[in-house]
């Protein structure tokens, strides 16, 4: 197992390259140009000139390409156009708020849409199989912002209960953390709430109909321990699956909640800087999230080890 | 008790139990009176007043840095950290004097190297100090509290070069930071303002903080705009960005922050209705829409060709589209000028008021337009550029003109207007704009009225009358003079089309009702402000 880890580790360093140099080369020749929109409307052609020059924005391609690899090589993911920042530190400001989002989220998500789509398969084709389909689709077809305007609007201006906006950092207390986070993981995971319930309901169906489940119900276990202990473990390969896939879907929610909630994270921080054509913090981010993504896939491979020892790497 | 508080009594315990220690102690009622909310126009993502022209960065750096005048709300410039001035009689040597208790925020008293170390700076970057620059014999300091620039002719406008707020002012930062290349960005964000920049706190894209200097002296006049005392009633200043503008609404609705700089007029009638929010005209001054044609290129090198867009525009139709049927809100603008400024005319603007289609088509086809494509550039992204955009493809295609209608963002379209290639070359003959008021009153602010060919802005003019007035105005000595060289200049402007005006309009700012001391004007204003718990 160690050694299929590191395998996977290395494999990672050129299925990272590979990203940074498609990431690189789409935004050279992606239209957009930071220099004219840091000088600002009032600034003449000249002193744009003069900017993107100071930025080393007229170099080649290959020159560009070769120093950002370089310092990438040395860990420096570069310096903001914009805000003449490090691009390591301005994704260190904004990883905590991205990071609580989506472990909320999947926290949320693991808690109400596994038992949902166990309890759907268990009274399959019962009303109440039914209603909790209905809830996947309506929640699987609306978009993130439509749920989280109507959340915002109920729960925070109407009821006043939750803040419309922002962000507590964890150090400032559970309870303000959580208040922030609330709305927005509920907007965000009704998507992957509506997309594992369905699969865990249909992985679920397919395996209640297997011999050993009857035997294990012959045999006279209860209800619960047929389905949480017995089914749901051999059904999980799947859902699992969906998980890791989804926090690519996680990610492209984040950039959507992150702004309609004002949060502070890497989604906003991704969408500013792609209409600023700030390139150093694009490309720092989408590394970043590319590494987050493979390193999760890499957790799902193995957890497939825990959930069938018949796998083995 | 109500529902809230009962909450926060259970999250109180909640965080005893999950943290094992006491939560962050709260605001206290005073503090949180004295802390103020707003949501700006714009992200403060960097903080370089010279190296960037951005209004938002300027509207920031007026609490940070000061001026040595500063125009107040009759647009005069006054002395600002200047406690007096001398012209020669010659015009040639300008020598002033700094008034005593001037400090920056890292506690070194503002000296005179400072100053002639941050004019260096600006003048290589604004359009006023560049001309200052081309007349320059020295810029020096006499001593601590003394200046002197010397010239090689006068220059009457020089305190209007000194006070004015168009984009980049001239602010006065410590030596060792207006040392910096005018092309590259600071580091330090120290100035003399009344309000210190919280840079620990700063996350751009989210959020940046002023806190109040208590080192400052304000004036003893009364404030007036950029002028005047800044008597600061509060001690820090919070500016949330909110990119959303339904949840800004919700935000101001709901409490958590005080005041919305410019909220979208679709959202205004909501937040009219709530009992606790004010709203009103933000900035008197206002903003002129415009679009710009290529005149490099056919078939807008041809003045008949831009003409004829002009005789066939109707102005209402872009107020229409960009604010809406509230007439209070806008008007039509046979002009160039900021309305209600004292070098207003409509001079020459009787081809906006024709709006005659027919004519138009003629005066196209008198200018040999053959039918080439015509690529509109429109961000999408800006409200304001896409309202006029789908205007301006309308009328161009009512006019029989082959319309390439490039939908875009605002960043392609910096890049984009910055080619002079033609067309098949990735060039463009016509992008939106707008401008604002503030930098309409009179030509030395005014980037966009300049016709100075291949050296003026986007779109390349080149107008020598146009050029004439604009040096008339400058050597002008009485406001008759400069009021008859702005009637001229606009004029000419017209005659040759510089550009496109599609008209004037304004714009509402939203505040709680428990903030108070608000007032009208280019920027938003803090001191004098207050807040009540």
């Amino acid at each position: 197992m160690a050694s299929y880890i590191l395998r996977r580790v290395l494999v990672t360093l050129p299925v990272m390259a590979i990203v940074a140099l498609f990431v690189f080369s789409l935004l050279y020749i992606a239209p957009g140009d930071p220099a004219a929109v840091i000088a600002g409307d009032q600034a003449s052609p000249a002193d744009v000139e003069r900017i993107r020059q100071s930025l080393g924005l007229d170099q080649p391609f290959l020159v560009q390409f070769g120093g950002w690899c370089w310092r990438i090589l040395h860990l420096d993911l570069g310096t903001s156009i914009f805000t003449n920042l490090p691009v390591t530190s301005m994704i260190a400001q904004r990883i905590e708020p991205t990071l609580s989002l989506m472990m909320l989220t999947l926290a949320l998500t693991l808690v109400i849409a596994v038992p949902l789509g166990v309890i759907a398969a268990w009274k399959a084709g019962s009303w109440i199989d039914r209603s909790i389909m209905a809830f996947a689709v309506s929640a699987f077809s609306l978009p993130v912002f439509v749920v989280g305007y109507v959340l915002a609007y109920v729960f925070a201006l109407e009821l006043d209960w939750l803040p419309v906006q922002g962000y507590t950092p964890f150090s400032e207390g559970v309870w303000p953390w959580l208040q922030n986070l609330i709305l927005p993981s509920v907007a965000l995971g009704s998507v992957y709430i509506a997309l594992i319930a369905r699969i865990t309901r249909a992985s679920m169906l397919e395996v209640l109909q297997q011999d050993y489940v009857r035997t294990a119900r012959a045999k006279g276990l209860g209800q619960r321990d047929v389905l949480f202990i017995h089914a749901l473990k051999n059904a999980a390969v799947p859902i699992v699956t969906v998980i890791g896939i989804g926090v690519a879907l996680l990610i492209g929610g984040a950039v959507v909640t992150e702004s309609v909630f004002a949060i502070p994270g890497l989604g906003r921080l991704t969408v500013d800087a792609i209409l600023r054509r700030d390139y150093p913090v694009i490309q720092g981010i989408v590394l970043m999230f590319s590494f987050l993504y493979t390193l999760v896939n890499l957790m799902v491979d193995v957890t497939y080890t825990l959930l069938d020892p018949r796998i083995r790497y | 008790m109500d529902r809230r508080t009962v909450l926060k009594g259970l999250a109180g315990a909640g965080t005893l139990a999950a943290t094992g220690s006491l939560p962050m102690p709260a605001l206290s009622q005073g503090a949180a009176a004295r802390t103020l909310r707003l949501v700006p126009q714009a992200d403060l993502a960097n903080f370089d007043p010279v190296w960037t022209t951005q209004y938002v960065v300027r509207n920031a750096a007026v609490l940070v840095w000061e001026t040595l005048y500063g125009f107040d709300e009759k647009l005069q410039p006054q002395r600002q950290m200047v406690e007096s001035e001398e012209n020669s009689s010659d015009g040639l040597t300008w020598t002033f004097r700094l008034r005593p208790g001037l400090k920056f925020h890292d506690g070194e008293p503002v000296r005179a190297k400072d100053v002639v170390a941050s004019l260096t700076r600006w003048s290589n970057r604004d359009p006023m100090g560049l001309m200052l620059k081309a007349i320059q014999n020295e810029l020096t300091a006499v001593d601590d509290r003394t200046f002197k620039w010397v010239l090689k002719r006068p220059y009457p406008k020089m305190l209007l070069a000194l006070g004015k707020n168009s984009t980049p002012c001239a602010f006065i930062m410590p030596e060792r930071i207006a040392q910096t290349d005018p092309f590259k960005q600071i580091n330090e964000y120290v100035g003399s303002g009344p309000m210190k920049f919280v840079r620990s706190e700063w996350v751009p894209g989210a959020k940046s903080v002023f806190e109040k200097f208590a080192d400052y002296v304000p004036r003893q006049e009364k404030n007036s705009w950029f002028a005047g005392g800044k008597q600061m009633l509060l001690d820090r200043i919070e500016w949330v960005v909110i990119p959303d503008p339904a949840t800004a609404s919700a935000a101001l609705q709901s409490g958590e922050v005080d005041w919305w700089e410019n909220p979208l007029p679709d959202l205004v009638p909501v937040l009219r209705k709530n009992r606790n929010i004010n709203v009103d005209i933000a900035d008197p001054l206002g903003n002129i829409g415009s679009f710009r044609m290529n005149h490099l290129h056919p078939p807008f090198n041809d003045v008949r060709a831009r003409r004829a867009v002009l005789t066939a525009m109707n102005q209402e139709d872009y107020m229409r589209a960009l604010v809406g049927d509230d007439t209070s809100l806008w008007k039509t603008l046979p002009g160039f000028f900021t309305p209600n400024t004292p070098l207003y005319t409509e001079e020459g603007g009787e081809i906006l008021k024709m709006r005659n289609l027919d004519a138009a088509k003629k005066l196209l086809a008198e200018s040999g337009y053959a039918n080439q494509p015509v690529s509109c550039i429109v961000a999408q992204d800006q409200v304001i550029t896409k309202a006029q955009g789908d205007v301006t493809a309308d009328l161009l295609k009512r006019m029989g003109m082959n319309v390439d209608f490039v939908a875009t963002d605002w960043g392609t379209v910096g890049t984009r207007r910055a080619q002079k290639a033609p067309h098949n070359q990735g060039g463009w003959e016509m992008f939106h704009t707008w401008h604002a008021g503030a930098d309409c009153i009179n030509p030395a602010v005014y980037i966009a009225i300049r016709a100075s060919g291949d050296k003026a802005w986007y779109g390349w003019p080149d107008s020598p009358a146009v050029e004439k007035e604009v040096t008339a105005w400058f050597d002008a000595r009485s406001l008759d003079e400069e009021k008859a060289a702005v009637r001229r200049l606009n004029k000419a402007a017209l005659e040759d089309v510089v550009y496109a005006p599609t008209g004037f309009f304004l714009s509402y700012t939203a505040w709680r009702k428990n903030v108070s001391g608000i007032v009208k004007g280019p920027v938003p204003f803090f001191w004098g402000v207050s807040k009540t718990a």
